[in-house]
């Protein structure tokens, strides 16, 4: 591991957006909304690092402005993003419809003991628990 | 003013002149959301099927211009042709061809691709004659799509910085804050305070650093003026910005943007280069000693952070939360210096004001709403986009003559007015001049401009729901009403549509109503019960019907849905007993069935399952 790495992340990106933004705390925002850019979420690691790094800033800090702004992830997000647009012209005429319909199409992923069942559904999950509780019973 | 300014008349006419060389100039619009109907590949179409066109105008040439939005969303993709006299709606890719052909090249109108008047059945040629358009009274829009809003020149075109060099050549700053505060301007940015005022509260403690800030959060879900005017006339806002700063003595500026406005950030970008490069803004500006300097601050998805205290602190790169006033921006705001804080419609009058002088502004509104209003009008009605108008129009001209109508034939219901801060006005509200002061008597405000039309299919208790839900999350936590009050409310709305509501759940709301607007810090939670309140009071017999007789007027909500079966048609064959995943339907063979509505869960499984046809949902 370079001593640039740590925790498998390479910190030279955030060395270059932290030296673009001139290690300027009132820039702490644009500076994360970069670095996510990057790592398409802000690990904590990262935002350790960040606090710092920056003077005047603790990593505290950069935790208490991260988990403020919607715009922030802190955990990796998928390979898509599914954005359904719930503005108060679309929800009266139906976004929410349009929102099941995505949870419905997307049917979410259920994993028993590190088994994964993708495109779960209502009847499959009793299927998959009652063969679980039988195997169980004949043990 | 010892040095000498630019001659920004001649360079107008040399950039007009340049434009006419242009030829027969197709406008197409590439504001948010015709790009998302897709202009940008009608733009390429056009350049290239019109590259080397002659029109039948005896023009050179024709030259393809992206504007801004022209406000006509709902129509997409739009184009305009100013000299052909024409406006083009809902224009797609393949479309273009048998524009240039038939329309540029041999003088004959493509018919099909006109506007169609819902009440005539007509087409409409002209821009004005479009009921959409016809009462309008476009200002602060006036320049949006009429030109390339990523080029300085044709800003410069149709008189962009003039005012900024009036006020140069005067050199009287007071004299600008006179003529604002003359006008009567008013903060579009949703309290409506005295913008002349504001600056003179600012320009008092001029001296040291100030700064200006331009407020483009544009945080209500259902707003989009502030975007539009940053996508398709930037320069305008810049202009504005820039005469603040020269009224109170600041020589530095932020606009603060949500990130979710990602064309207004490039475009913004795009204007400040161009205008600096060119030395309209910057050091010295058009050879005067006055130097100002645009910043733009991404915003990171926080409605609270249009909250001016929140936005400070979110631009010092801080958590947005707000804190007690005083003391004022104007005293101690942005890095502690005193900073003036705008929305950006009130900044992009400012130009036309000094332009065309304060006495024309005010000759437009009512008594103390002076000039126009811009609002984003959404929801049931036929047109839907950005529209301008006088203050004092009322509601049913924008309704019924500029949205021309109700979706459908539908009956109209209520609108909702000023987004998560505002209330509903209805049927008896038609007929009221819309301005600051009858908004507020009326139990609903200005606010940000959002104009959501309902109608006859919409729950109110589902839309008060939907904006309590969107404050409930948005407040910051900072103060206890406001964090836990709105929770609260949050929770009996959420159970009344689930049809589990109770009588005293409408007092305990009016209750937790006054608590959280007596009891907030800041605007959000003062506000946050509106519209709540404003529907309690116009609609309360919907909320009655969901809690006492278990029953959504609108059928809109999920929970009130009851199925039953039909006893006459049962043959009592037991098969939706059968299928039911909880249990809930009881009887004997051969005999009508019956379902528990306590028990059912409203999955359908019996409606599917009945051979009869006997079972209903309503
Ligand atoms: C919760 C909250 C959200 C606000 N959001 C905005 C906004 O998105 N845009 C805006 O211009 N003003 C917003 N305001 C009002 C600002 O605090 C401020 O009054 C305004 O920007 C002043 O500009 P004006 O005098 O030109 O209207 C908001 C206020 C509150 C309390």
């Amino acid at each position: 591991m370079s001593p640039q790495t740590h925790a498998g992340l390479d910190y030279s990106k955030v060395d270059e957006i932290l030296a673009n933004y001139g290690y300027e705390k009132s820039n702490l925002i644009a500076i994360l909304q970069k670095v996510q850019e990057v790592f398409r979420y802000l690990p904590l690691d990262v935002m350790t690092y960040i606090g710092t790094k920056i003077e005047g800033l603790s990593p505290a800090t950069v935790y208490g402005v991260a988990t403020f702004y919607a715009q922030f992830s802190l955990e990796p997000k998928g390979k898509y993003e599914i954005k359904v647009c719930d503005g108060t012209a679309c929800h009266v005429r139906g976004s929410m419809p349009v929102l099941n319909a995505v949870y419905q199409c997307l049917n979410p992923v259920v994993v028993v003991n590190g088994k994964v069942y993708p495109q779960m559904t209502a009847d499959a999950i009793k299927i998959v628990i009652a063969t679980i509780m039988n195997e169980e019973e004949g043990k | 003013m010892t040095a000498t300014l630019i001659d920004i008349k001649a360079e107008q006419q040399k950039v007009k002149d340049a434009i006419k060389a242009q030829g027969l100039r197709v406008l197409v619009c590439a504001g948010t959301g015709c790009v998302a109907n897709g202009s940008l590949k009608v733009i390429e179409k056009f350049k290239e099927l019109g590259a080397d066109v002659r029109p039948m105008t005896h023009q050179d040439k024709v030259t393809i211009v992206p504007t801004g939005c022209h406000g006509f969303c709902e129509q997409g993709v739009l184009v305009v042709i100013p000299d052909l006299d024409v406006t083009y709606v809902k224009v797609h890719v393949e479309d273009v061809e048998e524009i240039v052909e038939s329309h540029i090249k041999e003088g004959k109108p493509v018919e099909r691709l006109l506007y169609v008047d819902p009440k005539t059945n007509e087409h409409v040629f002209k821009n004005e004659e479009i009921n959409f358009y016809a009462k309008q009274t476009r200002t602060t829009l006036a320049n949006c799509g009429e030109i390339n809003a990523e080029s300085l020149d044709e800003a410069l075109s149709v008189g962009a910085y003039q005012a900024l060099h009036k006020v140069l050549e005067k050199g009287d700053s007071q004299w600008v804050i006179d003529e604002i505060t003359k006008s009567g301007l008013r903060g579009r940015g949703g309290g409506g305070f005295p913008t002349g005022l504001k600056w003179k509260f600012t320009a008092a403690n001029r001296g040291g650093k100030s700064y200006v800030v331009c407020n483009g959060d544009e945080g209500d879900p259902g707003a989009f003026m502030d975007r539009s005017v940053m996508e398709g006339d930037p320069h305008k806002l810049l202009e504005g910005m820039a005469i603040a700063g020269y009224a109170i003595g600041a020589d530095e500026a932020y606009i603060y943007v949500r990130a979710e406005y990602p064309l207004a950030i490039h475009r913004l970008r795009v204007a400040i280069a161009e205008a600096e490069k060119r030395g309209y803004l910057g050091n010295n500006i058009m050879g005067s000693d006055f130097n100002f300097t645009i910043h733009i601050k991404e915003g990171a998805g926080a409605f609270v952070c249009g909250e001016e205290t929140a936005l400070i602190a979110s631009i010092e790169g801080e958590r947005g939360m707000p804190r007690p006033k005083p003391p004022f921006p104007a005293n101690k705001g942005l890095f502690g210096r005193p900073t003036l804080i705008n929305n950006v419609e009130t900044l992009a009058n400012v130009a036309p004001i000094i332009l065309k002088g304060a006495d024309w502004f005010s000759s437009m509104g009512t008594e103390k709403s002076k000039g126009t209003k811009t609002f984003a009008l959404t929801g049931e009605v036929n047109n839907t986009g950005l529209i301008e108008v006088p203050m004092g129009t009322t509601l049913r001209e924008i309704v019924f003559d500029i949205g021309g109508g109700i979706r459908g034939g539908k009956k109209f219901k209520a609108v909702q007015i000023g987004g998560p801060s505002g209330g509903c006005l209805t049927e008896e509200h038609l007929d009221l001049p819309m301005d600051y002061d009858n908004l507020i008597a009326a139990g609903a405000m200005v606010g940000s401009g959002g104009l959501v039309v309902m109608n006859e299919d919409t729950c109110i208790v589902e839309v008060a729901r939907f904006f309590m839900n969107f404050t409930q999350n948005e407040s910051c936590g900072k103060c206890v009403p406001c964090r836990e009050g709105t929770k609260n409310m949050l929770k009996i709305l959420e159970r009344i549509v689930k049809g589990k509501g109770e009588m005293k759940d409408l007092e305990t709301l009016e209750e937790l109503a006054v608590a959280v607007k007596d009891g907030s810090l800041c605007g959000l939670g003062k506000t946050a019960p509106n519209p709540v309140l404003s529907t309690l009071k116009y609609f309360r017999d919907e909320y009655i019907a969901h809690i006492k007789d278990k029953r959504c007027p609108a059928g809109v909500c999920e929970a009130m849905k009851t199925i039953h079966i039909v006893e006459e048609l049962c043959k009592g064959c037991t098969k939706c007993a059968r299928n039911c995943p909880v249990g809930a339907i009881e009887g004997t063979v051969r005999n009508p069935h019956h379902i528990d509505q306590s028990k059912c869960i409203k999955c359908g499984a019996c409606l599917n399952a009945c051979p009869f046809k006997a079972i209903r949902q309503n």
